[in-house]
């Protein structure tokens, strides 16, 4: 086993596995360590959305180009069924203020060169029948959609280490250590230093500690948030599914089970030493409520697990994707907020481009690590 | 703390047997040798075997199986079955409908 590589990578959910994925494809040698297990974080445990619409304008060049350029095509590059559906985004409106807040968020993305229009509850009942009459609009995005997370993030794993990549999980990082100026070693907790030219934070929340060591600090809070999902229901539809309010979110999946993420509104008050994850004991219940509010024909269908994650918040909800001046060698990839799985394959690709000075597939200007400044 | 695993360690590559057919998972209909090959390309816990080919998802959320399923993991790996880490359990206890499930607070009518 070697502990030198060009490119070591820290963490391995979709971010870091996609990276080290298109790294391995220019040929580029990469080490990937994970303190747990394969996307054990966020990237098994979100709702599985590859959607544009609704997101940020800083981070939607991303996925609209992963989802033109890459999503369609992952599930026979990666010799593996991602379960991805590309069959539009509909994001539910019941009263006039939710109405105003996806008009905002349309006009937003259509200035920034999306194809999503707002349309009527009779509309949305037309691509989607089991929605109750009290939608009255909705939003809706075509191209968008939602692939199965858990698979995604491994078959990028297993497609990486087939092709050279070497992994090591239980490797908790500690430290980036500097060597002539340039970021170089990166120590564990079991006393091991791997080298690399260039060294990928990908590590969530635990990037904050890490950037640390080597005097970079960026605005990360973990987050909790929760997801759940039903026995297998007959096939209804494939669209994304969001409200206006955000208080619940989710699809049906190929096996038929529907995957519904939501929140409370007390996730900001998870108690601190909840580092484990344990599920709430109230949200899985809310989240029902909203679900059914818009779907009462799925009243009947069973929950067979509930289950919870920390998302790595970023002070401005866009994620850090960029080289850190003062530490030449480093590259930040993280505060992702909830919404890094579909654009995870396009952070991957941008993340290989950075290492090898390639132009990159579209402009990030806006996702620099150094953005963040104090009131004036 | 999960033990260091260096991923790319060779297992000496898959081989199939005769009884590769058997379904292990019931819920899900999940063949011992999909688990076997699952191990081979890279999976080497329990749930990333679970998050890959769905074992132990179904009804029973592995109630059932998860012991057979660790004994073939951990065969296919040289290693003891007590070595491997079980699947997080979750709430709710038994599959629970969603009217039932949502219904913990009062109705305000």
């Amino acid at each position: 086993m070697s502990k030198n590589a060009e490119v070591v990578i820290i963490g391995a959910g979709i971010t870091g596995c996609a990276a080290a994925y298109y790294l391995a494809k220019k040929g580029v040698s990469v080490i990937v360590l994970e303190s747990t297990m394969i996307g054990h974080g966020g990237s098994s445990r979100n709702g599985g959305g590859v959607r544009q619409s609704a997101r940020d304008v800083r981070e939607l060049p991303i996925a609209m180009y992963a989802i033109e350029h890459l999503w369609p095509y992952l599930s026979e590059e990666l010799d593996c069924d991602i379960e991805y559906h590309k069959d539009g985004n509909l994001r539910l409106a019941k009263t006039e203020g939710h109405i105003k807040i996806l008009q905002n968020l349309v006009d937003a993305s259509v200035a920034a060169g999306l194809d999503v229009r707002m349309i009527s509850g009779d509309e949305a009942r037309q691509i989607c029948p089991y929605m109750s009459e009290e939608v009255i609009a909705a939003s809706w995005c075509p191209t968008d959609g939602h692939a199965n997370p858990m698979v995604t993030t491994l078959a990028f794993y297993r497609k990486a280490r087939s092709m050279g990549v070497q992994f090591i999980t239980g490797e908790e990082v500690v430290e980036i250590r500097k060597d002539k100026g340039r970021a170089r070693k990166v120590l564990t907790k079991a006393g091991n230093c791997y080298e690399g030219e260039t060294i990928i934070l990908a590590a969530g929340f635990a990037s904050r500690a890490i950037a640390n060591t080597v005097g970079i600090d960026v605005p990360l809070i973990r987050q909790n948030l929760e997801c759940l999902v039903t026995e297998a229901q007959p096939p209804m539809f494939w669209q994304m599914l969001g409200t206006a309010e955000a208080d619940f979110y989710g699809h049906q999946s190929k096996h038929g089970s529907f995957v519904f993420g939501g929140s409370s509104g007390l996730e900001m008050f998870v108690k601190n030493d909840n580092t484990a994850g344990e599920s709430t004991s109230i949200t899985a219940a809310s989240v029902c409520r909203g679900i059914m509010k818009y779907f009462p024909s799925l009243a009947d269908a069973k929950i067979v697990r509930h289950w919870s994650g920390f998302m790595d918040a970023c002070a401005d909800h866009v994620p850090i994707i960029d080289k850190v001046d003062e530490v030449p060698g480093l590259i930040l990839a993280c505060g992702f907020t909830g919404h890094g799985f579909g654009i995870g394959p396009g952070s991957g690709l941008i993340l290989s481009q950075m290492v090898l000075g390639e132009k990159l597939c579209v402009d990030i200007p806006d996702l620099k690590y150094d953005r963040f400044k104090a009131k004036a | 703390m999960a033990a260091i695993l260096d991923r790319n360690d060779d297992l000496g590559g898959f081989r199939p047997e005769p009884d590769d057919n058997l379904i292990i998972c019931r819920c899900e209909e999940v063949t011992k040798g999909e688990i076997r090959r699952a191990v081979h390309e890279g999976m080497r816990t329990m749930t990333e075997v679970r998050r890959f080919l769905r074992v132990g998802m179904g009804l029973c959320q592995g109630g059932t199986c998860g012991r057979i399923v660790k004994g073939i993991i951990a065969k296919e790996m040289g290693v003891k079955p007590s070595e491997l880490s079980e699947c997080t359990s979750r709430g709710p206890a038994r599959p629970i409908e969603m009217r039932i499930f949502g219904n913990e607070v009062a109705d305000d009518e």
